[in-house]
């Protein structure tokens, strides 16, 4: 098996299960760990996690399918997530994931996350971000941006280096 | 040896309390525990109770041998319980019969259990609403291709919009297209579209043929069935998720566009692959074989069988089936070279005679054998099919009939013993006459063309030293069989048999279990029925009387094997009959 798991990883995967009591409930934990680690989920992680948890691969395919949250691909460097829910929705979202599409050669119509070919930016759509007051919002990774507009969108690519 | 014959595979349970439920405003008396999926007892639910009352519940994901899942909804019906007072004693009515306290909401037949004095209603006119729209909901995305379908006649989707369903769909949206002709595994072939992920076939290859590979993935509409990516579905059991799935999703690469349900003619007969013998359905259209489906015996395969057994019906209509009946490589008639052989064997001194006889033969035809067997005064023996067995049905003996060849008396505790000394008679010419029934003495002598054999799927491992050379030595060679081999090519007389679907017999499984089949097709040429030639031969050698019927062959031979005593043709019923081995 081609996934290499670090060592903290491996502790930390045995104290999440060591949380539950069955190992299967500690899928979803375990698969975090691994995303965070490694940025997405491959197929042999899957496999690592269904042996960690005694489980067959297909059980913890069937969870990672069911998040969007939980990647399947690698992602870009930086993942441009645009809020669509309802207020962002009627504050320009639509046309703000529009922009970023159009600027990094995206296809905007493309149902799910897309990633550039030089694999820096993922563009993709999410629900509420909580700050339905200052819409449209976004958020570049773990920091979160209000009232984005076109130009402030550009800033916000440009800074990303 | 005892001749005890029961129809009961397990004693008797210990009695269980039966509780008065009502379905439909009958009343019935069921039991308050009942066997689950698994043979556990577990609380009976309502839609059992309704089962016991002849009422049918529509359902698809329900299937008695397979967990409760509950999620298709199908199986809605309203109930009540009996009203309780504030001293939590019942209300009566004022006629004396107790208050029913009609519950406000549905509940899902297939897992709500019963309570005493329950009533159950599945007719009335919000449970057919409740079955009309949950089943609109689940055609929403269907493709409703029915046309095109291999499920069509035999669909459950088709069957309850016949009675729940509308003639026109509501639904003006743009339908969810799920993948295609999606290649599950070597077996089974997947439509996503037709699927209303039921789960039968993830809960059936989980929890009974214990390979968790099924899962549903995505999400919301997009859910599919699917394996993990590259581990494709393959295990033995793989086609019975075709069988259990009640719509179009999961089918058969083998059967798939071979044939429309409704054309099978289907025949109660017994899978002849492993000393199991599952029984079977056989699907056959105009003399040919189309599929085999398992069929419910619970002392025996429950509802299933392997995929090994299920495939393996091509050869019976291999076009190089033995047709004609050879004298000395010359075609014959039945009656000239029965007539001849029967002199020759008249003829034969004691002990110059030795049958082999084959496992793979019924009851009646290895009794009929026994027969000459005793009036030659001949050695006889078997050949062993030993392979691999498995925890679910596959048994290691590879022949249908091994406790039939020993209860009649044709081979002992283990098969094969004999051969030597028939080996040995020949060669000293003490032995000049043999008789062969179904098996390739020749392929079974010379180890390396064993496993090259394509003709059934048993690895044999039985070796003995009965080569060509030898029998070229015999005076008289007389060989039965289905299809051609190296033992009937030197055969003086050859006399062309039928498989099992081409005749009616019995077979006794690895249990001892007495079941019997029937004919599905006729035999190509002029292949005949073994039990019917035998039974000429052995008037002819014997003087005993012939069996016109298969019926009075088997009741004749329940009399005089002690095994068998006390069974009838008719007592053995679909499932047949446990004797003592």
């Amino acid at each position: 098996m081609s996934f290499q798991p670090t060592s903290e990883l491996e502790a930390e995967v045995s104290e999440l299960i060591s949380h539950y009591p069955v190992k299967r409930a500690a899928s979803l934990m375990v698969l975090h760990a691994i995303q965070e680690q490694f940025g997405w989920i491959s197929s042999d992680a899957v496999q690592w996690t269904a042996k960690k948890l005694e489980l067959q691969p297909i059980n913890v395919f069937e969870i990672l399918t069911f998040y969007p949250m939980l990647r399947q691909e690698p992602q870009g460097k930086y993942a441009i997530k645009v809020c669509r829910t309802l207020s962002c929705a009627l504050g320009g979202a639509y046309e703000l994931h529009q922009h970023f599409c159009a600027k990094l050669g995206l296809d905007a119509h493309k149902h799910g996350p897309q990633t550039t070919k030089d694999g820096k930016f993922t563009v993709e759509f999410v629900e509420c971000l909580a700050s339905c007051g200052t819409a449209p919002v976004m958020m570049v990774g773990e920091k979160f941006y209000e009232g984005v507009s076109h130009q402030k969108a550009d800033e916000i690519v440009g800074g990303c280096q | 040896m005892s001749t005890a014959a029961t129809t009961e595979t397990k004693p008797a349970a210990p009695a269980i309390e039966k509780i008065k439920v009502k379905v439909d405003g009958r009343e019935i008396e069921v039991p308050r525990l009942i066997a689950d999926w698994s043979g556990k007892l577990t609380p009976t639910t309502m839609i059992q109770a309704c089962e016991l009352a002849k009422t049918d519940v529509p359902h698809y994901c329900w299937h008695p041998k397979l967990p409760i899942s509950g999620n298709c909804r199908m199986c809605l019906v309203e109930f009540g319980t009996p009203a309780l007072g504030p001293d939590r004693k019942p209300v009566m009515n004022p006629d004396g019969t107790p208050k029913i306290a009609k519950s406000p909401r549905p509940a899902i037949a297939c897992a709500t259990p019963i309570s005493p004095g329950m009533e159950i209603y599945t007719k009335t006119p919000a449970v057919k609403q409740m079955r009309e729209g949950v089943l609109e909901s689940l055609l929403i995305n269907h493709p409703l291709d029915c046309p095109i379908c291999d499920q069509a006649g035999e669909c459950k989707l088709q069957e309850y919009s016949v009675d729940y369903g509308q003639s026109q769909s509501r639904f003006v949206e743009a339908k969810v297209h799920k993948p295609k002709a999606v290649d599950l595994g070597p077996r089974i072939m997947l439509d996503a579209e037709r699927c209303i992920l039921c789960t039968r076939c993830i809960r059936f290859t989980r929890d009974v043929a214990h390979d968790d590979a099924l899962g549903i993935i995505n999400r919301g509409s997009y859910n599919t069935i699917a394996t993990f990516p590259g581990m494709p579905f393959d295990n033995n059991y793989t086609l019975n998720t075709v069988d259990v799935c009640p719509v179009g999703a999961l089918t058969s690469k083998d059967f798939r566009f071979q044939m429309r349900a409704w054309f099978l003619k289907e025949t109660k007969s017994v899978c002849t692959s492993c000393a199991t013998g599952c029984s079977i359905l056989i699907g056959s259209r105009e003399e040919k074989i189309y599929r085999y489906t398992p069929r419910d015996n619970d002392a025996v395969n429950a509802s299933w069988m392997c995929d090994a057994g299920r495939l393996n019906y091509k050869w019976i209509g291999r076009a190089d089936r033995l047709k004609d009946v050879l004298v000395r490589g010359q075609k014959s008639t039945w009656t000239a070279a029965l007539n001849e052989v029967s002199d020759k064997l008249k003829q034969a001194p004691a002990g110059s005679v030795a049958i082999i006889a084959s496992a793979r033969q019924t009851n009646e035809e290895l009794w009929l054998l026994s027969k000459l067997k005793a009036k030659l005064g001949a050695v006889s023996d078997s050949i062993a099919r030993i392979g691999a067995a498995d925890k679910l049905l596959v048994c290691d003996d590879k022949n249908p009939n091994f406790n039939g060849a020993r209860l009649t008396g044709m081979c002992f505790t283990e098969a094969g013993i004999n051969l030597a000394q028939i080996a040995n008679g020949i060669e000293q010419g003490k032995i000049t006459t043999l008789i062969v029934f179904g098996e390739n003495l020749v392929k079974h002598g010379v180890s390396a063309k064993v496993l090259g054999e394509k003709e059934t799927i048993s690895e044999v491992v039985e070796q003995h030293s009965l080569t060509a050379e030898l029998l070229a030595k015999l005076d008289t060679l007389i060989v039965s069989d289905i299809l051609p081999n190296e033992t009937t090519k030197l055969a003086h007389y050859v006399l062309p048999g039928c498989a099992h679907a081409e005749k009616r017999g019995t077979f006794t499984n690895t249990d001892g279990r007495v079941q019997k089949f029937m004919k599905a097709v006729e035999a190509p040429g002029d292949a005949r029925a073994e039990w019917e030639f035998l039974h000429d031969l052995v008037h002819n050698v014997t003087g005993q009387n012939r069996f016109v019927t298969i019926e009075g062959l088997f009741n004749q031979m329940a009399k005089e094997v002690s095994a068998f005593n006390g069974l009838t043709w008719q007592a053995l019923g679909d499932t047949g009959v446990t004797v003592q081995i």
